[in-house]
């Protein structure tokens, strides 16, 4: 006698604890088995590129902020530079050192609640609040430095809108020896537990060349084993005086490219940011910051693709310039936004606790995805 | 014992019999759920850099009575689509389950709920009752996490049973009996004599068995853990995964009810397992009731000991909760299949073989 089964559909989100914000995802379950993931976005579309249309280019800045929200900085930083290489105009080195030194701090803020989340989806909580706690660190800097912690619009066309605060120099430091121990004993809690690795190990495993089809970037792309970083590969801003390594996955605890690599490259990249800011805090050099700043942004007619390695990928912005103040087309490639088309491939046949791991270890944020 | 004393204060078998039953429940279980979410609090708050909760009463010390009045004040809600019976009836079975375990285990030498032959017996049998009382919930909440949370946690529960009663006839097949008085009885006051040291017998079999009872300890510590749904073994309940598991649809009062039915087990294992062997009631370094010749102090001691050696245990718990991720389903029920039961039934094996020659 044969049972008849049929598949369920299940509906997790857009209001689900670990879809990380309003995201909808329609699982074809074969008991706890996925047969098929449709992934549903556009719940936090907020017409970034059309209003960009009306905007002025200095108004623009404030709206790249909500895109990405944990890693604002680092949006404002591909703007600007997109801007700047339109207008053609030189920016002073201080301002760069700074903008590198922040972009890096906005990198470890937004891996630390990468892996903190993921460490919640997996089902430990604690460090998820240790890593909190230590981002709350970073947006105290950034706090001091131009007064949000969460949406900056800190990067302006050709400069700051803030020097340094007298004691960032003193409490950047401070923070660094205070987080190097903090990061081990993650490691420690997280990282290196056996559960953990049993969990995440030989999980949604994305092969290097599936990687490259699908253009994913970042650590996602890295953790893969393909050697890949624009701060090396296609060098913006000073990043090519200092010295880092690109970490790539190594499939140390299973296969390469697995969720595990993927969480691990992230740790990684916070030791080589942690590097890149003892370099530059120590060598800013003096100046003016807001001494480039044009008084009228209006460039020339023309195009431009600029793009950055944010902490999720390559964010790159494309921007059309009619002659007008106004940008004719501002088109963002989200690295998301990118890296979430290949989720459905990465879940095939994996159980519904595996989605997930592997979510949480893609690291999307949506509000980037849907902009 | 308190059942006598109580019948001849009031001269009623049945009064007595109501007072004796309702008192621990009163007494001590409800207050201890109460006690036991703010150290649940307390403790993941110190655990993650953080105070917990802090403002109703002396560092937040009536923050769950304030919980309680705000789940009462609660809609109890029940969806049209619900199996209405199904749905109400779940919360009362799960909480007479976990609950009703307490009956037949000593409190301290002087209280005993129910002293039945069979206590360890019974008690695994109606602990078992929460099986039926999560799936009907999952079923009758028409709600598809829950019912994948239902199915999850039956077929864990039912998995982890088998090493818990392998591990429990083990023991029982040490000391010769199934009441759990006889059983803290046999392992008198001191420490070395308590079974997870060989019990109270010297020689060759002690040494032999000190290993073996040290593991079987690990093993129904484990397994028991995963029976009552705790890290990390939460995977009925696993919040990132399936909300909150079978009792999503769950609300106001029903939903803490499920609560304290879950610290009731907490609690529960943890005297369990001490009863098993850690001596139960029993004292690691004697009296000091004997010592001063005070006898009416030991019954109060050793409920002290009780208390003492199931907060640790349910400390314990939440340590691991706030320590250890969490399992996924199949390396769940790989880790009891392939290993917990194997283990334990060696183990049963070769105790069966000591305890025979």
């Amino acid at each position: 006698m044969s049972i008849k089964t049929e598949e369920m559909v299940l509906n997790m989100g857009p209001q689900h604890p670990s879809t990380h914000g309003v995201l909808r995802l329609e699982l074809v379950l074969e008991g706890e088995l996925i047969r098929d993931v449709i992934p549903h976005i556009g719940y936090l579309h907020r017409c970034f590129e059309k209003h960009a249309e009306v905007m002025t280019y200095p108004q623009v800045i404030p709206y790249t902020d909500r895109m990405d929200y944990l890693a604002s900085m680092y949006n404002e930083f591909g703007y600007v530079v997109a801007v700047e290489r339109l207008l053609e105009i030189e920016v002073p080195e201080r301002v760069e050192y700074i903008r590198v030194i922040m972009g890096e701090l906005q990198r470890i803020a937004s891996h630390l609640v990468a892996l903190g989340t993921y460490g919640a989806d997996i089902g430990a909580f604690t460090p998820f609040l240790f890593c909190f706690r230590d981002r709350e660190k970073i947006l105290n800097l950034f706090e001091i430095t131009c007064g949000a912690r969460l949406l900056y619009n800190y990067m302006w066309v050709g400069g700051l809108s803030h020097d340094i605060h007298p004691d960032f120099v003193r409490l950047t430091k401070d923070f660094i020896k205070e987080f190097k121990p903090n990061l081990k004993e993650l490691n420690d809690l997280l990282t290196f537990n056996q559960i953990f690795v049993d969990r995440t190990a030989n999980v949604g495993i994305l092969p290097p060349d599936t990687a490259i089809n699908y253009g994913v970037t970042g650590p996602n792309l890295r953790a893969s084993g393909v050697k890949w970083d624009l701060r090396r590969n296609d060098p913006y801003s000073v990043y090519h005086k200092f010295d880092f390594e690109i970490p790539i996955g190594k499939g140390e605890k299973g296969t390469v490219g697995d969720c595990w690599d993927r969480y691990y490259m992230r740790v990684l990249e916070m030791y080589e940011s942690l590097k890149i800011i003892e370099q530059a805090i120590d060598n800013i050099p003096e100046g003016d910051v807001t001494s480039a700043i044009p008084k009228r942004i209006k460039p020339p007619e023309g195009q431009i693709y600029a793009r950055v390695e944010n902490p999720r990928g390559e964010l790159g912005y494309f921007i059309i310039s009619d002659g007008s103040v106004n940008p004719f087309r501002v088109k963002v490639r989200a690295p998301s936004f990118v890296n979430m088309e290949v989720f459905g491939e990465l879940c095939k046949d994996h159980l519904v606790a595996d989605v997930v791991a592997i979510l949480g270890s893609i690291d999307i944020v949506l509000g980037e995805i849907d902009r | 014992m308190m059942y006598d004393w109580l019948y001849n204060a009031t001269g009623s078998e049945v009064i007595a019999a109501i007072i004796q039953s309702l008192m621990p429940l009163f007494l001590f279980l409800l207050p201890f759920a109460l006690f036991a979410v703010l150290l649940e609090r307390k403790v993941s708050g110190h655990m993650q850099d953080r105070l917990g909760p802090m403002r109703v009463g002396y560092h937040g010390l009536l923050q769950t009575i304030a919980d309680i009045i705000k789940l009462i004040q609660k809609e109890d809600i029940i969806a049209a689509s619900n199996d209405k019976k199904f749905f109400n009836l779940s919360p009362l079975i799960v909480f007479i389950g976990s609950y009703a375990a307490f009956a037949a285990i000593p409190f301290s030498g002087a209280f005993l709920g129910s002293n039945i032959d069979l206590g360890i017996i019974y008690i695994v049998a109606v602990t078992g009752i929460v099986v039926a009382g999560i799936l009907m919930g999952g079923w009758a909440s028409n709600n598809k996490y829950s019912l994948l949370g239902a199915m999850r946690s039956a077929a864990q529960i039912i998995s982890y049973e088998i090493p818990t009663l392998l591990v429990v006839v083990t023991v029982i097949m040490i000391t010769g009996t199934m009441n759990l008085y006889t059983m803290s009885e046999w392992q008198t006051e001191h420490f070395w004599n308590w079974l997870i040291l060989g019990g109270p017998v010297f020689g060759i079999q002690k040494i032999l068995l000190i290993p073996l009872m040290i593991v079987s300890f690990l093993i129904i510590f484990l397994s028991t853990l995963a029976e009552v749904n705790r890290t990390p073994f939460d995977i009925p309940e696993a919040e990132s995964e399936l909300v909150s598991g079978y009792h999503t649809e769950y609300s106001g009062m029903k939903f803490a009810i499920f609560f304290l039915a879950e610290y009731a087990n907490m609690f529960a294992i943890s005297v369990i397992v001490s009863a098993l062997f850690l001596g139960g009631f029993q004292s690691p370094i004697g009296y000091v009731g004997n010592l001063f010749g005070l006898p009416w102090l030991i019954p109060f001691e050793q409920f002290f000991w009780f208390a003492f050696k199931g907060i640790f245990f349910v400390f314990v718990q939440m340590w691991l909760r706030w320590t250890l991720p969490r399992f996924r389903v199949d390396q769940l029920m790989a880790f009891c299949w392939k290993y917990l039961i194997p283990f334990s039934f060696v183990i049963l094996l070769i105790v069966g073989l000591i305890t025979v020659l």
